[in-house]
């Protein structure tokens, strides 16, 4: 999910930078250099992962998987989010320079907040599992639909109508991401629970 | 699937320092973010398309990567012109056409490629690997270089990991439908892609630890500031000036 570059006002581009930089620095913090390698190379699992087109009637739609990624790295997601949006700006140059803080805080932001609403629950029995996986995965879209909403409100109040667009074109990922949360999460506990239970 | 298509070259962009082309290309960047007139969102768009041509970088695909960029910012073409509340309204029967809202959305297009344009011609002319070392000769925290680094180093591998699970689900009659049952296998896909990666992780940790790992990144890459360097950052800088300059001007 991405804000295109040239959009987006200078002070709301200047306090996505800032906030990014907040959340990079808490997970700079977490992340020591044990645990670097692990997370750059989950990171790029991740960043495969997005490449992923998944069918959605006669389209397809991508996945952005950052329920997955905050239930697995929590405050992690800040630097590893960065560094796999840096990295797509240089290989396909969706988004660029400018909006990387913004665009960061878009995706990381509900990644860490989900990660502290949901993953006490996935500890549980299966059924709170499940309930608990997919609303990360939906609510994890729906909070980065809702931040890229707002930027562009607090951008130009005409951008109102675009607003809602984005958060309702989004709808359907949301519930796809749900699904494929719950299942990834249901295998992982099942395969690798060390994975999950941190 | 995943490439560094402007990598490659020996124009004058790609032998000046990447530091000083990651400098420059902040600068300019943020400066053409904050304008807001025609005139220097004009000349920003020139000097990024002089920038381009410097570079001798594929124009095709150039064109390629900026077209589907603009496929989004089509978006705003379609809805500002009918929703971007202005002064003087078209009306074709019940739609009413804001020319506030057309203006907008040019402003918009121009910024964006020109935006792209410089990112394109100053910082994907380098490989990632010399991205990161001029990063952390900037100062940028040496635990984000690394991670970047790291990232970058395993995005390809993960990848054959990838190709290798996709085939094996395609050899067992997978066909992707909007299915549950699709959403399930690709859940497993990336589940597995997960795992693998884990334990790759802990062996790649490992080893790393057997050679004498002591939690430091050392980047060995000598940046050489050359007089073409200072030159070109001095024009950049000065160019980009010269563009706010016209945004104070024209800003009435």
């Amino acid at each position: 999910m991405h804000i295109s570059e040239g959009i987006l006002s200078g002070p709301v581009l200047l306090s996505g930078a800032a906030l990014a930089a907040a959340g990079t620095a808490v997970g700079l913090k977490q992340l020591d250099y044990d645990r670097i390698a692990r997370t750059g190379i989950l990171s790029a699992a991740f960043f495969v992962a997005s490449l992923i087109h998944v069918p959605l009637g006669p389209t397809s739609v991508h996945l952005i998987l950052n329920g997955i990624v905050g239930l697995l790295l929590g405050w992690c997601a800040f630097p590893a989010i960065l560094v796999a949006l840096l990295l797509q700006a240089l290989f396909f140059q969706f988004g660029g320079l400018t909006t990387l803080g913004i665009n960061t805080v878009v995706m990381a932001l509900p990644a860490v907040v989900c990660y502290y609403l949901f993953s006490p629950f996935i500890k549980n029995n299966n059924r709170v599992t499940i309930i608990a996986a997919y609303a990360c995965g939906f609510f994890c879209v729906f909070f980065s639909a809702v931040i890229m909403g707002g930027a562009l409100i607090f951008t130009e109040e005409n951008f109102m109508e675009i607003s809602l667009l984005v958060i309702i074109s989004n709808l359907p990922v949301m519930i796809i991401e749900g699904f494929i949360t719950t299942f990834c999460i249901l295998f992982l506990k099942k395969v690798q629970p060390a994975l999950i239970n941190r | 699937m995943i490439e560094e298509p402007f990598a490659a070259g020996n124009s004058i962009i790609h032998r000046i320092d990447p530091r000083f082309r990651v400098a420059a290309a902040t600068f300019y960047s943020f400066t053409v973010a904050l304008c807001y007139e025609f005139q220097p969102l004009i000349a920003a768009l020139a000097v990024s398309m002089v920038s381009v041509l410097l570079s001798g970088v594929g124009l095709k695909k150039v064109f390629k990567r900026l077209a589907l960029v603009n496929v989004f910012i089509l978006l705003f073409w379609i809805v500002l012109p009918l929703t971007y509340a202005g002064n003087t309204v078209y009306s074709l029967g019940p739609v009413h056409v804001y020319p506030a809202g057309i203006v907008f959305a040019a402003k918009i297009t121009i910024k964006s490629n020109a935006i792209l344009m410089v990112l394109i011609s100053f910082i994907a002319t380098m490989t990632f690997a010399t991205l990161g070392h001029s990063l952390s000769r900037l100062r940028i925290p040496e635990k984000l270089v690394f991670l970047l680094m790291i990232t970058y180093r395993y995005i390809f591998v993960i990848q054959q990991e990838y190709q290798k699970i996709i085939r094996s689900i395609k050899i067992r009659g997978f066909k992707p439908k909007t299915t549950l049952h699709s959403y399930k296998t690709f859940a497993y896909v990336i589940g597995m892609l997960l795992i693998r990666a884990s334990e790759r992780a802990d062996r790649v940790y490992n080893a790393m630890r057997c050679r004498g790992f002591k939690g430091k990144y050392y980047s060995l890459t000598d940046f050489q500031a050359d007089t073409k360097s200072w030159v070109f950052v001095t024009i950049v800088s000065g160019v980009t000036l010269g563009i706010l300059l016209m945004e104070v001007l024209f800003n009435e």
